[in-house]
Formats: C-alpha cells, sequence, structure tokens
C-alpha cells in the first residue's frame, strides 16, 4: 500500500516538475509546481511527518504559490515567446544536463555515509510535539537566527514599498 | 475488514447528511432573509417552499451548460472542481461527538481523526483560493478577474487573523486534533459554567472567538466581506461565466465552507459536543425544544392562517412530537445528546451567518483591507500574546 502510493505522487512529482518547465504560460507553470508541491507532501506523509507534510501545504502550496499566481495574474503575463534558438543549446543541452546530473549523482553518493533504507511509516519524530521540542532545545539559535532574518526581509518590503507611494 | 466497512458507512452517512444540510441550508436562508425583510420567502414549491431545493438542484442539473469562447478550457474547467472537491473534503476530520458503541462496535463519531486536524484545515482553506483565483483568470473577463483579484487578496488578508485566533485557544488544549482540542474543554467551573474555550481560565478567549468569526465571514466571501462578487460592481464576480453544475459547484462550496467553518469555531472555542448545562438537565434539554417546537405548531394549526395550515402544521407537529420522544429515551443518550449540542450549535452559528446577511451593508475594498491589517490583525496578536503570557504564568 505505501509503496504504491510512494510510486503514484513520486511519479505525479517528477511528471509535474518536467510539466513545469516545458509548460509556456505562466500560470501553468506555476500551477505544475503546486503538484510538486503537493506530493511532496504525499510523500512526508508517508514517511510519518505528519506536521512537516501540512506545513509543506500550507506555506508552499498555500502562501508562497497563491503569492507568485496573484502576480502573474495582476500583471497579466502572457505566454512566453522562445527566442531564436542557438544551435549550441539544441545539440549540446540534452548530454550536458545528463552530464551533470550523473555527476551529481556520482559525487552525493560517494560524500555521503552509506545509509539505511527508508522504511515507510517507521520514524516517530515527526509530530508536532517532537518538533516543538527539537526548535526550542536543539536548534534554539539557527530558530532564532532565521527569524531575525524574516523580520529584517519584512522591514526590506515595507521601506521599498514606502519609496514606492510617496 | 470491519475498519473499512464501518469507515465506508461512515462517509455514506456523513455525505449523505452533508449534501442534504447544504440544500436545506439554502432554503433556511432564503426564509430567514425572507422574514427579515418582511417577505414570505420561498412559497410555492411544496408546503412553505419545502421542496424549493430539490427544483432548484433538478432546474441546475438541466440548463444548457454554456462554454464561453476565448476562456481557457483547461482551467475554467478545472476551477469549480478544485473549489468543491476542496470545500467538501474538509468535513472528514470534524468529529460530531463522543466515541460511540453501536451494536456492539465501537467507533468514534469522526470519519477519520487525524493528530493534525487543524493544520489540515488551514490547509485546505489555503489551497482553497485557487479555485476562485483560476476561475476569474480563465473565464477571460474583467469583471471575473477583478472578482478573483479581491478574492486572493482578501483570503490571504484574513487568513492571518484566523490563524492568529486558531492559535490562541491552542495554547490552552495543546493539542492539534479536534477531538482532544473537544475533550480537554469537557467540565465545569464552580459546577455550572463550562469549560469552554471561550470561559477557559487562566485566559477566556471570547475575543479570539470573535476574531475567528469576522475573519471567517471573509474565508467563505460572506457579507459584509462578499466583494469578490459584489453584484453592484462585479456583475456576480469571480463566477459571471459560470452556468449550470459548473456554477452550483462554487454555490455549493461557498455553503459547504460555511459549515465547515462553523463546526471549526464550535470544536475550537465552544466546546464541540459538550453540553452547556450539567448533570442530567443536558440531555434533557433535547426533548423539551423539540416538544416547545411542537406545541407552537400545534397552537398555530388551532388559527390556521391559510387554508393548507389546518394540514400541514400538524404533520410537522406530529414529526417534532416523535422527535422529542425518541431524543427522552435514556438508552440513546450517549449517541444523541452530544449530537443534539453540536448540531444546535452549529445551527446558531449558522444562523448568526445569515442575520449579518439581513442586517450589515457591504464594506468598501478598501475599508475591507484596512480593517484586516490594522485592527483585526494588531488586535488578534495582541491577544495571542496576552494568553501566552496567562498561560506561562498562571499555568493550565
Amino acid at each position: 500500500m505505501d509503496t504504491v502510493l510512494f510510486i503514484i505522487f513520486a511519479t505525479v512529482a517528477v511528471v509535474c516538475a518536467f510539466n513545469l518547465v516545458l509548460q509556456k504560460h505562466p500560470i501553468s507553470s506555476a500551477l505544475s509546481l503546486i503538484g510538486v508541491m503537493g506530493s511532496l507532501a504525499v510523500l512526508y506523509l508517508l514517511l510519518g511527518a505528519e506536521f512537516i507534510a501540512m506545513a509543506q501545504v500550507i506555506v508552499y502550496g498555500g502562501a508562497v504559490m497563491v503569492l507568485f499566481v496573484f502576480v502573474i495574474m495582476l500583471l497579466n503575463a502572457g505566454s512566453e515567446k522562445s527566442s531564436s534558438k542557438s544551435w549550441f543549446a539544441n545539440v549540446a543541452g540534452i548530454p550536458l544536463l545528463l552530464a551533470f546530473v550523473a555527476l551529481l549523482g556520482f559525487l552525493i553518493r560517494s560524500v555521503l555515509p552509506p545509509m539505511r533504507a527508508v522504511e515507510f511509516g517507521s520514524w516517530v519524530g515527526g509530530k508536532a510535539e517532537q518538533i516543538g521540542q527539537m526548535l526550542f532545545t536543539e536548534y534554539l539559535l539557527p530558530f532564532e537566527v532565521v527569524s531575525v532574518l524574516i523580520l529584517i526581509a519584512i522591514l526590506g518590503a515595507v521601506v521599498l514599498a514606502q519609496k514606492e507611494i510617496d | 475488514m470491519n475498519f473499512f466497512l464501518v469507515s465506508l458507512l461512515k462517509i455514506a452517512i456523513v455525505f449523505a447528511v452533508f449534501m442534504s444540510t447544504l440544500a436545506y441550508l439554502q432554503w433556511i436562508e432564503r426564509k430567514v432573509l425572507g422574514h427579515i425583510q418582511s417577505r414570505t420567502g420561498p412559497l410555492r414549491v411544496g408546503p412553505h417552499g419545502l421542496l424549493q431545493p430539490t427544483a432548484d438542484v433538478i432546474k441546475l442539473l438541466t440548463k444548457e451548460d454554456l462554454l464561453p469562447p476565448f476562456v481557457n478550457r483547461f482551467f475554467y474547467l478545472l476551477a469549480p472542481f478544485i473549489a468543491v472537491s476542496l470545500s467538501l473534503i474538509a468535513i472528514s476530520i470534524i468529529p460530531f461527538g463522543p466515541e460511540i458503541n453501536i451494536f456492539g462496535v465501537r467507533t468514534y463519531m469522526q470519519i477519520s481523526d487525524l493528530n493534525v486536524g487543524i493544520l489540515f484545515v488551514l490547509a485546505i482553506s489555503s489551497i482553497s483560493v485557487y479555485g476562485v483565483a483560476l476561475a476569474g483568470w480563465s473565464s477571460n473577463n474583467k469583471y471575473s478577474l477583478l472578482g478573483s483579484l479581491r478574492s486572493s487578496a482578501q483570503m490571504i488578508s484574513y487568513e492571518l487573523t484566523l490563524t492568529l485566533a486558531i492559535v490562541s485557544p491552542l495554547l490552552l488544549n495543546n493539542h492539534l486534533s479536534f477531538r482532544e482540542i473537544s475533550d480537554s474543554q469537557a467540565g465545569f467551573y464552580l459546577g455550572f459554567i463550562p469549560r469552554w474555550n471561550i470561559f477557559q481560565m487562566p485566559f477566556p478567549q471570547i475575543f479570539a472567538f470573535l476574531f475567528f468569526m469576522i475573519a471567517g465571514f471573509a474565508e467563505t466571501n460572506r457579507v459584509p466581506f462578499d466583494l469578490p462578487e459584489a453584484e453592484n460592481e462585479l456583475v456576480a464576480g469571480f463566477h459571471t461565466e459560470y452556468s449550470s453544475m459548473k456554477f452550483a459547484c462554487f454555490f455549493m462550496s461557498e455553503y459547504a465552507n460555511m459549515v465547515t467553518i462553523t463546526c471549526v469555531a464550535t470544536l475550537l472555542f465552544l466546546g464541540g459536543w459538550h453540553p452547556l448545562l450539567p448533570g442530567v438537565i443536558a440531555n434533557l434539554v433535547g426533548p423539551v425544544v423539540f416538544l416547545l417546537v411542537a406545541a407552537v405548531l400545534f397552537y398555530h394549526a388551532l388559527q390556521p392562517a391559510r387554508k393548507r395550515d389546518r394540514f400541514t402544521f400538524p404533520i410537522f407537529g406530529l414529526a417534532f412530537l416523535v422527535l422529542a420522544i425518541i431524543f427522552a429515551i435514556p438508552p440513546f443518550w450517549p449517541v444523541l445528546t452530544p449530537l443534539f449540542w453540536f448540531v444546535s450549535k452549529v445551527g446558531i452559528l449558522l444562523f448568526v451567518y445569515i442575520w449579518v446577511r439581513g442586517t450589515l451593508p457591504r464594506f468598501r475594498y478598501d475599508q475591507l483591507m484596512h480593517f484586516a491589517w490594522t485592527f483585526l490583525f494588531p488586535c488578534a496578536l495582541v491577544n495571542l500574546l496576552a494568553t501566552a503570557f496567562f498561560v506561562a504564568v498562571f499555568g493550565k
């Protein structure tokens, strides 16, 4: 059951990711990205991380992507027009991409230590309680630093908008 | 096997009840609005217009399904599907009562209990913006686009307040699952004040409840925040170009969202299925209310305003009498009493929704945004800080 679900949603994620790049219209691309986020949330659920899955949907699927879609609609962005294709991109694009992916895979395999295979639903650290505990004990400093960073970003946005209005 | 069978049965029951509630909610809304405005509301189809929802469904199903030219076909067809399926899915984690025992099968009155239930509702509500946004954008109509842009901005703004209003009762209850949130509101202070979150010590959540309800009005696009479909400015807003069943999907999703948000408000703030009155009195409120309704109906049947009232009122009176008798039988109490309290709380909140629609005028768009960002959001933030402070100092 878990394996079947994993295969289905992993396929959906990969297909959506390809669709994201291949689609000509920005809205189609944005919606494909939402598909990727949603299937990733299901994969998190399969691993037993309910809180992360819901946070993924709320933050990425909801907040971030709604903003993307909103901006695309507001700017009324039309379909992307492909520029006159360079012969180099046509000929060397796919081989170079494959080489890059192979190199990346090789590096990851050789640098990271060998790990156990993942078992679905065996991990129990994904509940909101455990994540809260970890955030406010072990990872307190990174957590606070990130919140300050976000605050700075918000202030920056306010300052930029202020200039625009005046 | 047993689990699947029980789940299927529960899904069937909840779906049937939910769908008929949606149909009749619209009848109730039209009736209540009518009486608020000194009209009678639907009256022709069936006694007191009771068959009006059936007539509406038949009309919507048999109308011609138009596909306007120059729309973005895929997204135009996808949008109502997203809207209706997301709004129907959220009911699956709402508990209607405690664990019950029917014919030896112990089960919860809930389709499934997620331990992140409240986050699931937030996730669903944050995604459901896409239904409205896509509908407006793909229709290739400037009114639709304006409506959907307004709606997206409004939903994003009010979602913040909604989330902040949800977080403060969670601080008191320490749970994310709806069933456990509701169970931690059981019991009474001094024997008569219920421990619902709006009364819960050390910091009663009455303000959070108000913020939640206001933000809920905006999230469901209801008056006074129904800017996305303001008909005197935008024709019909984001669903201008939709007809037949596709329009009905948006209509249904609005009512489904309304029911879901009142259920969540009941579970978070009004103690879920836990009664207002202590002890055995809680079991007797249901029968007494039904008896009163039956008595009023019989009284009106004696002095009929119209000829057919002599016939219809006694029938409804008898129905309520039977309900009163069923609710008064003690072996049924463990199932029916929680259900009665849950449904009556949700019903009262739904009535408030309709009441507000009949009473308040629509906001202007800048007023709406100004209200959300400069008043509601800071207030909800202060309420959250105060709750956190009191919980930290005085404990639970």
